[in-house]
């Protein structure tokens, strides 16, 4: 038995030696913990600028944000955390709505974001822009032919439309956001307008939609920008056309990645500062650059990538209104058949 | 009288002193081993199900009415094929290559369990990724036969199952080869020479006698189907997993998704209760050593049938899907970094000591079932694997919920300040929680093997139970204790759900990055965590292969 036993051995040594390869140095200085459902690639270039420029480190433990959550929530008062990090609206109402954040008072933050991508309790803020919008398959569709989500529950798309999962967070503040423009009847309408004209089951990501789109099993779909600019980057040729919806009506829906305090963390002051660094213009274009986003604070431009898909009118409704109606919106997709 | 029980509890007693009244003391002390372990699994499932308290009747509602008949029909339509199917691969390539000599089968016979090292999730968005729609394979199918043509959809109850299948049909195989191994050459040698075909004696003897293997595999497959999240919604297949997530992410109610959860409890309890009355019924230990039945070579063309056989599973289960993954990684290839090798190595290390607990828990479970048998401890003892079987995301808040209060109470009662949440302690109690069905199948199947005579003899001869633990059941069991601990370690390193909530600061393994990147829809970019992830679990796996050739063989014989 001295090979099995050998090789466990060997591969613990391994294992060792592997944990052993040099980290980032360690600051002695002050500490802050984020806990993130921005995973950690995106949130990682901004806590360096920030380390770099104040000293302090940042630890960042990313998790779904149901999970963060409910960690939140059993740790109580224990908890290490300073800031939670969500990258949808609905989520950050959620937690306040479990009373792990806290409200905080901030003149620079109310400054730098907009007043329909914060809550009205000040418990959390928004800090990129993200829009949710038509792509469509430039040899099928003129851009002509598209004008609002609500078109799409039209006859007319009948098997040209392509869908993510309605289990996705970002469908169900789209649905949440129309329940508040139309009332739920009408939105229940649309939606299941929406599941008659599908091309194929709903799809588990945006980018996989966005290639069926391109591949011509569907003429049209809704996406978030930013899976547009990373598939385009990589694959320019597509025959995959934006198109910013409902101009001449609400606008388009967008959701953002926010933050808030958490209601037991030990540094508050220090909690403070990096969120309103975040929202200040010298953090605003590499958060929202970093991931084809638009920034919150009107003071900063987006990139030019993200300039040139063309400027766009977006719905004026508080994205609060995307958790506050979350559940219902869940329950109307279900009903509506919207998987 | 204290002296004769520390006596006999420490074994070095002479005979006449280890009465009846240690004998009782002894399994008294081994029943208290197996509630104490059985509390420390069943503790977060009894958060979780306080938690029940929670749900909201009109989501419940809501729920029986959309959303769960159908969630049920999946479930049974992905549980009930995918159960067929690894039976089917499982026995029938065990089979193969423990009965017949065909081109390949020394290199089969491993290399057949490599798609262990695969987790179901990244098969998945491999197999996707290829088949569907999108995918060069359909987008070259229209090249040649026009751009009408449509193949049936991918992305279903069919798709997963068959994913999940070639996950997961090793568990069946492994455990079926080390049955049929150790069936040895004359119970076929009898039923040949009673007049049975080969394949009569494949129905009739053979398979019936691997019942109890075959029901311990099927166990950890219907098992692993019904927890899993990661397969299915790649697929967007809606199971009853499905909508527990949704009822906590979506409709921010965890407690309606403890109660979907319980269901599920209840049915892996159902199950493991029925299994082990499967395998409880007729006893299957050895009567002693036997030679293995060589392989008898295959005819003609046949043996060809035989090779096309293996491969075509290998190619689908492991080959295509790393050669896919390959591709995808060398194409954003940016040279290896240090977090990566880092990552590997924490994999490598949480997984060696978890295996390393959870093996040393089973043995620890096995043993006073053995010593102190009776309803209790049976019942304590299927308890304690029950965590195999509901989504690892809502185990984990159990876990994690029963930590901190742990760290509330413990510290107020011992005077003591210390803490487990955010340690290395949590995690590997979670993850002891989550595997230990997984290491308590193959240490359970190796004990039943000693026979009870030994026991006697040592008894006799004035052991205690610990000194025949440590020096007749251990030396006796370690090839059954590293097959657990391999086996325990490829499952720990794949896994998602547990790790993401309790990891310590800084402990991102390679699931976690295969994680962040996946949630994002970069399956290209997580094909590189990915194929390191198959890699690390290479090492193990070799391991289980080289337990499966060489495990001592012994013949199984009905009691008389």
């Amino acid at each position: 038995m001295s090979r099995p036993q050998a090789l466990f051995r060997t591969l613990g040594a391994v294992a060792l030696a592997l944990c052993l390869l040099p980290a980032a140095p360690a600051l002695a200085g002050e500490k802050l913990v984020v806990y993130s459902a921005r995973i950690e690639a995106l949130v990682k270039p901004m806590f360096d600028a920030y380390t770099k420029e104040t000293g302090v480190e940042i630890q960042a433990v990313t998790d779904k944000e149901g999970a963060l959550v409910e960690r939140l929530k059993a740790e109580g008062a224990n908890t290490p955390a300073d800031l939670l990090i969500t990258t949808d609206a609905g989520n950050l109402w959620q937690a306040a709505q479990e009373g792990v954040l806290r409200p905080i008072d901030s003149p620079a933050l109310a400054a730098a974001v907009p007043a329909n991508l914060r809550d009205p309790d000040q418990q959390w803020f928004g800090l990129t822009v993200r829009a949710r919008t038509l792509f469509f398959n430039t040899q099928m569709v003129k851009a002509g032919e598209l004008s609002t989500y609500e078109d799409l529950a039209q006859p007319a798309w009948r098997g040209k439309l392509c869908l993510r999962s309605s289990k996705k967070v970002y469908n169900q503040s789209l649905v949440a956001m129309l329940i508040s423009e139309h009332g739920e009847a009408k939105a229940e309408e649309i939606v299941r307008g929406w599941v008659a004209n599908l091309a194929a089951e709903p799809f588990a990501d945006d980018t996989r939609m966005l290639e069926a789109v391109a591949a011509g099993q569907c003429a049209v779909g809704i996406a978030n920008t930013y899976y547009y600019g990373r598939l385009m980057e990589k694959k320019p040729d597509l025959p995959l056309g934006i198109f910013w919806a409902n101009q001449s009506t609400g606008g388009v829906h967008i959701n953002v990645t926010g933050a808030g305090l958490t209601r037991h963390g030990k540094q508050p002051a220090a909690a403070q500062k990096l969120l309103e660094w975040l929202a200040s213009p010298q953090a605003q274009n590499l958060f929202a650059d970093v991931n084809f986003e638009s920034p919150v604070n009107p003071a900063t431009a987006p990139s030019a990538a993200v300039q040139a898909w063309g400027s766009f009118k977006a719905s004026p409704l508080n994205v609060v209104e995307a958790g506050r109606l979350q559940a219902k919106a869940v329950r109307l997709m279900d009903r509506a058949g919207y998987r | 009288m204290p002296a004769i029980a520390d006596a006999g509890l420490g074994g070095t007693a002479p005979l006449a002193l280890t009465g009846a009244n240690s004998g009782e003391r002894q399994r008294l002390f081994w029943r208290a081993v197996v509630l104490l372990i059985a509390a420390l699994v069943v503790a977060p499932l009894i958060v979780l199900l306080t938690r029940i308290g929670d749900a909201d009747a009109s989501l419940i509602e809501h729920l029986l009415e959309h959303v769960l008949p159908r969630v049920f029909g999946h479930t049974l339509l992905l549980t009930t094929l995918v159960a067929g199917a690894t039976a089917a691969l499982g026995a029938g390539l065990a089979w193969l290559i423990s009965r017949y000599r065909f081109p390949g089968r020394d290199v089969f016979s491993w290399a057949l369990l490599l798609p262990l090292a695969l987790p179901a999730y990244v098969l998945a968005f491999v197999a996707v990724g290829l088949l569907d729609f999108a995918g060069p394979l359909q987008t070259a199918l229209r090249a040649l036969f026009g751009p009408d043509l449509r193949l049936p959809p991918v992305r279903s109850v069919g798709g997963a199952a068959l994913v999940l299948s070639l996950s997961f049909y090793p568990y069946v195989y492994l455990l079926c080869r080390s049955a049929f191994d150790s069936q040895g050459q004359r119970a076929m040698e009898a039923a040949r020479s009673l007049g049975l075909s080969r394949r009569q004696a494949f129905w009739r003897v053979a398979l019936p006698m691997s019942r109890p293997w075959l029901a311990a595999g099927l166990l950890l497959v219907v098992m692993e189907t019904l927890a899993d999240f990661g397969t299915v919604s790649v697929f967007n297949v809606d199971t009853f997993t499905t909508a527990i997530y949704k009822s906590w992410f979506g409709l921010f109610s965890l407690g309606t998704a403890a109660q979907l959860a319980s269901l599920l409890l209840l049915i892996g309890f159902v199950l493991a209760m029925t299994e082990h009355r499967l395998r409880g019924r007729a006893g299957y230990w050895s009567t002693g050593r036997s030679v293995a039945a060589p392989g008898e070579p295959i005819d003609g063309a046949r043996r060809w049938l035989a090779t096309a056989a293996c491969l075509g599973v290998l190619l689908l289960a492991f080959l295509l899907p790393l050669a896919q993954l390959v591709v995808w990684a060398t194409s954003g290839w940016t040279g290896v970094d240090v977090v990566s090798l880092r990552a590997a190595g924490r994999t490598l290390l949480l997984g060696l000591a978890a295996a390393g607990l959870v093996v040393a828990t089973a043995l620890l479970l096995a043993y006073a079932r053995r010593e102190s048998p009776g309803r209790l401890t049976e019942m304590a003892a299927r308890l304690a694997t029950l965590g195999y079987a509901i989504p690892g995301a809502v185990l984990a808040v159990g876990v994690f919920v029963a930590l901190t209060l742990a760290d509330r109470v413990l510290p107020a009662l011992t005077g003591v300040d210390w803490r487990v949440g955010g340690t290395l302690v949590a995690i590997l109690l979670a993850y002891v929680a989550r595997f230990l069905a997984v290491g308590f199948g193959p240490v359970e199947a190796g004990m039943a093997r000693i026979g009870r005579s030994l026991d006697d003899a040592a008894r006799v001869l004035g052991a205690g139970s610990r000194r025949r633990l440590l020096r007749i059941h251990l030396p006796l069991l370690t090839p059954s204790l590293f097959t657990a601990a391999a086996l325990v370690l490829v499952d720990v390193m794949k896994e998602m759900p547990i790790t993401l909530m309790t990891r310590p600061f800084g402990w991102d393994t390679l699931a976690v990055r295969i994680f962040e990147l996946t949630s994002e829809g970069q399956w290209e970019a997580a094909a590189l965590p990915s194929l390191a992830l198959v890699a690390t679990g290479l090492l193990p796996l070799s391991l289980l292969n080289r337990q499966a050739e060489t495990t001592p063989i012994r013949r199984s014989t009905p009691p008389t």
